[in-house]
């Protein structure tokens, strides 16, 4: 195992020179540079601003001024938007925060799907499938710049129960965590039915049910395991999107985290940022659906590491 | 049995709700607190880019850095005039080229040094310096020499007009008389920054400069930056050295960056803000109905299509007329553009530039008349609007613009005959499409940096970075140059020429005028509406006794 | 034999093997299984009579184009039955003429999504070692570039078209079905069967598209319904870098997002369109868990 660990990561190095790389060439290439504005400035002060930004430069020095830099320093270098403060700065302070809501959504989102998905393939195609899987489907059907806005509405304003915005204390947390968790609580519930469906129509549950092990026993023991695979390989994905894609979310919510900036670094044109933030994701792409592989060969013996 | 369970559900309930209420008991609102502490909750719109003067060009930025720094002279929050700020009084020669500050003996730094006229000098150096690369260097451009220290042609900054001429004397000479220096003097870029803090915390021309932290920075104005938590929010607090402290009365300033106008309206309603930086255009009528704190007010700001005139560029023949640029302008029904789409109070424009200051009227406008405009038509060869290529419009991403050229697009269709495709793009590519005049209409926007007809004319004139229609007329240009030097009458007359000019070949047609539209609580004091929407929180405070605000009843609430 | 999977009985010969056809039986069996699933029918029944609204309706409503600026947002009436926009358009008319693109790209995209994803996680899975691990490696490139600028060079590089809309979704959404197919497969080849049939030196391509993909079809049929709801609110957000719908035809995705934002004032402009799109995915996914059992042959035996 630490040898396959220690393969893959070499492969995340790999995978993070190659995207950063096909990112820094296509970002320059998109139309819009960083000072363009609904005021233009004059000729001469945008020469001053490319010098200033060595965007005169040929694009193969800029390419390798930014990676030499940042291979021997480690330093993303300053945002062009936020321009008193660094990448490495602005991701350090965001990142917590989208961590923190990411597990909040995620103890919400697996805690409805997976419990939602196991109780309906316990008896499908009866009410206790249906009612189960309709709730789960709620998140989905209603995205969630609907959800977020009626929860704020009902909770926040009509109830007085929460804040209408802000990221300071635990209540300020509930309504966008559940706003989050609801919308992969559909999958989870899908992905665990489907599972689990596969799982308890095996002749290995058969036999443990005809042995007599109780019901329980034989979801918890036998069934949970294998049922949950598919639900596990989606979880490194679900993960990486929680953690950085809340871009909605953080904006309803006024939420100081990090997934705004994925959307609005590239719509800024934040070339440093961008970089940035797609290097972060490609590392958490990475480091998690290595955790998921891990994890399946945990939950599934038979596999081995290779 | 029956009976226990029940009793246990009924505990379970009764703790579950004992336990939110607990966790949710109503405390005041923060409006409500705030008023009591003079404590202001502003809504800022958005995260500003920096807080240092001569590198951000912002809205967001600018509030901030207003109660941050002061100039040499201030506005009266009235009426916008200058009135002193640093300097206390000041002389201007016979010619208006030369004007002598006399700087406050009390004027000092957050830190206690003292204020100089060096100070002054040495920040307009800072801003005119090419290695800063600062894009509103270009304010400075009316300083005699500073374009050519900007571009590197005049290395000697003593040659640049700015002088100390003592401690609290500073000579500032301009390269022409300008009848708006000292309303511009209001303006970030004109701004004192402490160069002795800037110089400890990094470079002088370097952007990434921690010297606008919290911990670091050194200001002038009548509040210091307190803390500075990115996307949450700014808190500045009252200035103690400030020359003229006893006139401030808020205790402290907190600046929200939100940024989505839904999320800011909800922050208000739920007594979270004192003022929005702006309201859903479909929350008007509910507030207007109900509420008691929208505002409504003129700004000093024009909403027009840009129409490419230049021949290379432009890829529909049609619109290269000006004949069939004015049908398409006398054809849009302004009126129920403003009253049914916009319905926010916005002005139907029948000019690009707003009447109003400077005593500037329009004299020859366009108007709405469909059966003028199908004859201008038939006169251009276009019949009922035969022969008219596909017209597209680009927009911008969004609801309004989006909005307002679904109308127009319906109008000229059924006023016209020619049929008109939407094309919308991302911010960014929009405005490159604009730039390099890959366009046939374009949505634009301009909103004047400072109270006077120049500040819209002068974009039209051939070559202007604003410009970007292609439009170029020697005598438009030879216009707006001779208003630069005239006065008075004079000086209205030759405007309205050039405005003419505009109208006739119509490279821009105007839609409608800009209005402010905010919410304020009524505990807001001193706050006064101006074309500008500029209020300088030195005459702010907040009315303890007032009463809470009527907020609109609205969806789930009905 | 301890376990296997939806194959039929250990295969003893290969000529046994080779007899064993995905085909007939278990597509007919599925069907017969389908057609007892009552709510699965109930779905499938409501799906067709959605899509068959949405491309004979706008016949008999106002066009959806058609403004008149004084009926801003009226609620609805018998004149216009779920009421009229800000602009004072029929919402009706509105709300079926997006029907048609949300269908158009909700299908055709996930079909794109799914051919890819399938295939691509399929061939990573089963040759597994430095293929597998090349190729998920790939995914985990495009997975992290972003989409935002992905889509606006799409858009300088070709023109907008609808093509181009399937080829932006098509391009993301596969990568998620690659992976959960991929780690069904992973566990599948370790099955008796696939190996035995790997040890009787069956080809390979026969190996994975009669015996690997037919297996997997469970959690692809899941994720497929989950997918194009995805598809269709992503479809918003490309309309709003400047791909897909252009003014003045709307999705259901664009709808929505207008009328959530005056959820307040206007509740027919969410409502509506929201409730076109929840009545859709609900069938997708119930006619989906139908399939998804109907396809599973042990469900049968119990």
């Amino acid at each position: 195992m630490f040898k396959f660990i220690a393969s893959r990561s070499l492969q995340m190095l790999a995978v993070l020179a190659v995207t950063g790389t096909i990112t820094f060439f296509l970002v320059r290439l998109a139309p819009g540079s960083p000072f363009d504005q609904e005021r233009n400035v004059s000729p001469e002060i945008r020469r001053n601003l490319d010098a200033y930004y060595g965007l005169d430069k040929p694009i193969l020095t800029q390419y390798w001024r930014y990676f030499s830099k940042l291979v021997t320093t480690g330093d993303f270098g300053p945002s062009f938007k936020y321009s008193n403060r660094t990448v490495t700065e602005i991701i350090g302070e965001s990142l917590p925060v989208s961590f923190e809501l990411g597990i909040y959504a995620m103890i919400v989102a697996v805690a409805i799907g997976v419990t939602a998905g196991v109780l309906a393939s316990l008896r499908p195609n009866t009410m206790t499938d249906y009612v189960p899987m309709s709730l789960s489907m709620v998140g989905i059907s209603m995205p969630t710049f609907v959800m977020g806005p009626l929860l704020l509405l009902l909770f926040g304003l009509q109830l007085g129960w929460f804040n209408v915005s802000g990221w300071s204390s635990f209540g300020d947390k509930v309504l966008p965590a559940l706003t989050l968790g609801f919308y992969y609580a559909a999958y989870f519930a899908r992905l665990t039915r489907g599972g689990m469906l596969e799982i308890l129509s095996q002749d290995y549950i058969r036999t443990a049910r005809a042995k007599g092990a109780s019901e329980l026993r034989v979801v918890l023991k036998h069934a949970l395991r294998g049922g949950l695979l598919p639900a596990v390989s989606f979880m490194g994905p679900a993960l990486a999107g929680i953690v950085t894609g809340s871009f909605t979310v953080e904006t309803i919510f006024q939420i100081p985290g990090l997934g705004r900036y994925f959307v609005t670094a590239a719509l800024n044109r934040d070339y440093t940022l961008v970089m940035g933030t797609v290097i972060l994701f490609a590392a958490l792409i990475s480091v998690f659906n290595l955790v998921v592989d891990v994890v399946m060969v945990w939950l599934n013996p038979r596999l081995k590491f290779d | 049995m029956k009976i226990r369970h029940f009793a246990n559900a009924a505990t379970t309930i009764l703790l579950g709700a004992t336990l939110l209420a607990a966790g949710c008991v109503k405390k005041p609102s923060r409006v409500a607190q705030g008023n009591k502490e003079q404590v202001f909750h502003f809504g800022n719109g958005g995260e500003p880019a920096d807080l240092d003067p001569h590198v951000i060009q912002g809205v967001p930025e600018h509030n901030i850095i207003k109660a941050l720094f002061e100039g040499l002279v201030t506005v009266n929050p009235k009426d916008l005039s200058p009135i002193p700020g640093v300097a206390e009084r000041w002389e201007v020669s016979p010619d208006g080229k030369t004007y002598t500050f006399y700087l406050r003996q009390n004027a000092a730094w957050s830190n206690g040094d003292p204020l100089t006229a060096d100070d002054f000098v040495k920040s307009y150096e800072r801003i005119l310096n090419a290695k800063l690369a600062a894009p509103y260097a270009e304010m400075l451009f009316l300083l005699e020499g500073g374009a050519e220290y900007n571009s590197g042609k005049l290395p000697d900054f003593t040659k640049v007009g700015v002088k100390a001429l003592g401690p609290k004397k500073l000579q500032v000479t301009l390269k022409a008389p300008a009848s708006y220096f000292l309303a511009m003097l209001n303006h970030d870029a004109w701004y004192p920054v402490h160069t002795p803090t800037i110089d400890k915390f990094g470079k002088r021309y370097d952007k990434n400069n921690r010297w606008t932290r919290p911990e670091n920075i050194v200001s002038n104005g009548a509040f210091v930056l307190k803390e500075w938590k990115p996307q949450v929010e700014i808190v500045v607090t009252k200035n103690p050295k400030y020359w003229d402290a006893n006139q401030v009365r808020l205790k402290e300033i907190h600046f929200y960056p939100i940024e989505s106008n839904d999320a800011e309206e909800r922050a208000f309603r739920g007594g979270q803000l004192h003022t929005t930086n702006t309201v859903p255009t479909d929350k008007v009528d509910s507030y207007k109905k109900s509420g008691s704190s929208l505002r409504i007010e003129p700004y000093y700001g024009a909403y027009y299509y840009r129409v490419n005139v230049d021949k290379t560029k432009e890829k529909n023949p049609a619109l290269l007329d000006p004949r069939v640029r004015r049908a398409l302008a006398m054809s849009i029904d302004r009126d129920s553009i403003t009253k049914n789409v916009l319905r926010a109070g916005q002005f139907p424009a029948y000019s690009l530039t707003p009447p109003g200051p400077a005593g500037y009227r329009p004299k020859e406008q366009t108007k709405f008349d469909p059966d003028g405009a199908r004859r201008l038509l038939s006169e251009a060869g276009f019949p009922g609007g035969k022969g008219v290529p596909k017209v597209s419009v680009l927009i911008n991403t969004s609801e309004d613009h989006k909005k307002v050229a679904e109308a127009i697009q319906q109008m000229w269709k059924k006023e016209l005959g020619i049929d008109v495709e939407i094309v919308n793009q991302e911010w960014k590519v929009y405005l490159a499409s604009q730039h390099a005049l890959d366009y046939q209409i374009g949505r634009a926007a301009w909103i004047a940096d400072f109270p006077d007809p120049n500040a819209f004319l002068d974009i039209m004139t051939s070559g202007n970075g604003n410009n970007e229609t292609g439009f170029a007329s020697p005598e438009y240009d030879k216009l707006i140059s001779d208003s630069w030097s005239a006065t008075g009458a004079a000086r209205i007359e030759i405007l309205q020429k050039a405005e003419a000019i505009l109208m006739q070949e119509m490279p821009v047609i105007p839609i409608y005028f800009y209005t402010r539209n905010y919410l304020i609580v009524s505990s807001v004091k001193g706050w006064f509406p101006n074309l500008l929407d500029d209020h300088p929180w030195k005459f702010i405070y907040l009315d303890e006794n007032a009463q809470p605000d009527k907020m609109p009843v609205l969806g789930l609430a009905q | 034999m301890a376990v296997t999977l939806a194959e039929p009985p250990s295969p003893a010969t290969p000529a046994a093997l080779a007899e064993v056809e995905v085909g007939h039986s278990l597509w007919q069996d599925a069907w017969a299984r389908l057609r007892k699933n009552r709510l699965a029918v109930i779905s499938g029944i409501i799906l067709l009579t959605m899509s068959v609204l949405c491309l004979i309706g706008p016949f008999f409503t106002p066009a959806p184009d058609v403004q008149d600026l004084a009926l801003y947002a009226t609620p609805p009436s018998a004149q216009h039955w779920l009421g009229t926009d800000t602009l004072g358009r029929d919402l009706l008319a509105r709300v079926l003429t997006g029907g048609r693109l949300s269908f158009a790209v909700g299908l055709c995209a996930t079909f794109v999504s799914l051919i890819i994803g399938v295939i691509y996680g399929t061939i990573s899975g089963f040759y597994g070692g430095k293929v597998d691990n090349l190729m998920m490696r790939l995914v985990d490139i495009i997975y992290a570039f972003p989409f935002t600028i992905f889509v606006i060079l799409l858009m300088v590089v070709f023109n907008r078209s609808l093509l181009l809309l399937f080829a932006a979704i098509g391009a993301v959404e596969w990568l998620n079905m690659a992976r959960i197919v991929r780690g069904q497969v992973i566990s599948l080849r370790k099955m008796e069967f696939i190996e035995a049939a790997e040890a009787l030196g069956l080809p390979k391509s026969r190996i994975i598209f009669r015996h690997l993909i037919p297996n997997v079809l469970g959690p692809v049929i899941v994720y497929t319904t989950l997918t194009i709801p995805a598809v269709m609110l992503l479809e918003a957000f490309l309309s709003f870098l400047g791909l897909g719908v252009q003014p003045p035809d709307a999705s259901w995705g664009v709808l929505i997002n207008e009328g959530s934002k005056s959820m307040e004032e206007f509740w027919w402009m969410l409502v509506f369109p929201g409730l076109a799109l929840s009545v859709t995915l609900f069938s997708l996914n119930f006619l989906g868990d139908g399939l998804r059992d109907a396809l599973d042959p042990k469900t049968s035996k119990d």
